[in-house]
């Protein structure tokens, strides 16, 4: 059941992966297995994704059913499983002034399903929430996400934030978005331009490796 | 050398830009663009202040007319009236002072405001649904509109239930949209004030009519991103049908252009670059209603301007679908040579200036971005200069290099 259970997930067969999810349960499986699958199923979709087979539309699928699985099935966890190693620690946000969250949200959740840690600052962050996080959790990686141009300009701040609370040099920077590129990446002394969620992904590999 | 009249300049000016739209030699090349935020900071204003003081956003853009002189212009369009959104209750959007910083762009809130199981009643009447359940999730003010039968029972002896328009709820919608149309119609004034102004200085003005295409009538209005992007699987046929309303939505929108001295359609594009869906998906969803909507508008002799936003170079050979010279394509940050060697002498394309360089380059970077796209195009006509994305921040003195440097080498010999 567990095979066909990530071949649904990963096929994007809804019903049939929360149907499957409930039989599991019923009959009384280890619901640690079920998240297995589910991680499991995920590396295949961030596979496709990968190979252009995959797009957005099935990433939000994925990213949904995840949840309603994740509901369904914590409530039957006996424990906390033991969390799998990570690459490496990801720091994410669209920067100060820009509410815009869909792509970032794919280069989050392509971090994750390849293994990294990521937390998600969410939209809007100003360059001091950047920072308090680094000092937090002291990531390998920032990656700063803007659609709208003045981007260009908050990401410098944030870098130049960065600097001058001395965590400079113990993180790789990535940016990210619509309207960016290597040339905004300079602009803004950021370490690297990552085109989509697989270059982002390369990059972080590339720099945890 | 006598100097030309406005008149003449207008003539001018409109004759370029026609030229260049319709792949025909002009004089040189135009440039001009949707300049958004940009010319209220060339100004010496924030942006809070366009959005309130309408006289003052609209000294600012005669600043930036008078300095760099766009072929045509925009005006204060892009400043939205804040109080009129304030008093309307506009909750699908963030603006400065009203959930944002003084300075910066308003900016939209992409949700859902049409559930999965309303696809039905908006495809049955569409401006039945906008006017009953959409209007009030968007305006807080338009709330009595939910209160309201559908205008479509008011048929025969319907006129019995008109009373409903008194209702309480209705009486408070129309005072807060009384109060609104004050507000409205003065920033409307100080709109058509500017478009009088701009012809008696010799500019036509750039946009005619403001579009769409249909998916993203429907994602961005009703549905979210998310939401449509998932319904291409999920229930792909209540999508078609959704679709199939909503092109006529885009003809009825677009056909606004029709007669104008530059009848161009502006058409923004949102939801269809290379990762929000794969080119089969854009394919069926996609392009075939947006190609209908287009073909409908050149039909009446519009000439659709569509804003390719983000990278579309991966769809360049499936929008190379249209008539030869009837149509402009923006180019965001696709790569303008791929672009040209598809589009080229077919289309107009526009753009594509990278951003990044008109904020932090040196005009020296400006001139030899332009040099390369205008040599690249060898003499044939078809391209109109402008930035990569609607503009928000510059250095005056790269951005006047972009202009000089057209003026000046982009004249056709």
């Amino acid at each position: 059941m567990k095979e066909k259970l990530v071949t649904a997930i990963a096929d994007m067969n809804e019903d049939e992966a929360f149907s499957l999810v409930q039989a599991m349960l019923d009959a009384g499986e280890d619901p640690q297995l079920i998240l297995d699958a589910s991680s499991q199923a995920m590396s295949v979709v961030g596979q496709r994704f990968d190979e252009k087979e995959y797009y957005l539309p099935e990433l939000i699928i994925a990213g949904e059913m995840m949840q309603r699985i994740g509901d369904m099935v914590k409530p039957k966890l006996r424990s906390q499983a033991a969390q799998p190693l990570k690459h490496g620690k990801v720091v994410i946000g669209t920067v100060a002034g820009d509410i815009h969250d869909i792509g970032k949200d794919v280069v989050s959740f392509m971090l994750d399903v390849n293994g990294f840690e990521v937390h998600d600052l969410g939209v809007d962050v100003p360059p001091e929430v950047f920072v308090a996080k680094i000092r937090e959790v002291n990531p390998d990686i920032v990656g700063m996400s803007g659609f709208l141009t003045l981007g260009f300009d908050q990401m410098k701040r944030t870098v130049d934030a960065i600097r001058t609370s001395g965590l400079r040099d113990r993180v790789k920077i990535m940016i990210g978005g619509a309207i960016m590129d290597e040339q905004a990446a300079e602009y803004a002394g950021a370490d690297a331009y990552g085109r989509d969620a697989a270059a982002a992904v390369k990059l972080a590999k590339s720099w945890t490796a | 050398m006598t100097e030309k009249s406005p008149e003449e300049l207008y003539n001018e000016r409109q004759a370029r830009v026609l030229a260049a739209a319709k792949c025909q030699q002009p004089d040189r090349i135009p440039v001009f663009g949707p300049f958004q935020k940009y010319p209220y900071q060339f100004g010496g204003i924030t942006f809070k202040q366009a959005m309130n003081d309408y006289a003052l956003a609209r000294a600012a853009c005669h600043k930036f007319l008078d300095y760099f002189q766009p072929d045509v212009d925009f005006g204060p369009i892009f400043a939205y009236p804040a109080k009129a959104m304030e008093t309307i209750g506009w909750k699908a959007f963030k603006w400065p002072g009203h959930g944002l910083a003084d300075d910066v762009m308003y900016q939209y809130i992409d949700s859902e405001y049409m559930t999965a199981d309303e696809y039905d009643e908006f495809v049955y009447d569409p401006s039945g649904f906008m006017f009953g359940k959409w209007a009030p999730r968007q305006f807080t003010a338009l709330q009595g509109f939910a209160q309201l039968p559908p205008w479509r029972r008011f048929m025969w002896t319907g006129w019995m239930n008109i009373g409903a328009i008194a209702g309480p709820e209705m009486q408070e919608t129309f005072s807060l949209l009384t109060k609104f149309a004050g507000e409205i119609n003065e920033w409307w004034g100080h709109q058509v004030q500017y478009w009088g102004e701009l012809k008696e200085k010799g500019y036509p003005l750039a946009f005619a009519a403001w579009d769409w295409p249909p998916f993203d009538i429907i994602g961005d209005t009703l549905r979210g991103t998310r939401n449509i992007l998932a319904d291409m699987r999920r229930r792909p046929s209540k999508l078609h049908d959704a679709l199939e309303v909503a092109t006529k939505i885009f003809i009825e929108y677009g056909s606004g252009a029709a007669g104008a001295p530059l009848p161009f359609t502006w058409t923004w594009v949102h939801k269809s670059t290379r990762e929000f869906m794969s080119d089969a998906q854009f394919k069926e969803f996609y392009w075939p209603y947006l190609r209908k909507g287009l073909m409908a508008l050149i039909d009446k002799g519009i000439i659709p301007v569509i804003y390719w936003e983000a990278d579309f170079e991966s769809r360049l050979e499936h929008i190379a679908d249209i008539p030869a010279g009837k149509i402009i394509y923006h180019l965001s940050n696709t790569n303008f040579e791929r672009a040209w060697d598809v589009l080229g002498g077919q289309v107009c394309l526009m753009g594509n200036v990278p951003n990044v360089m008109l904020l932090g380059g040196t005009p020296d970077d400006v001139k030899a971005y332009c040099k390369r796209i205008i040599d690249y195009t060898k003499g044939k006509p078809g391209l109109i200069m402008d930035a990569a994305v609607m503009l928000d921040e510059a250095k005056p003195e790269n951005l006047k290099a972009m202009f000089d440097f057209t003026r000046e080498y982009g004249v056709y010999r």
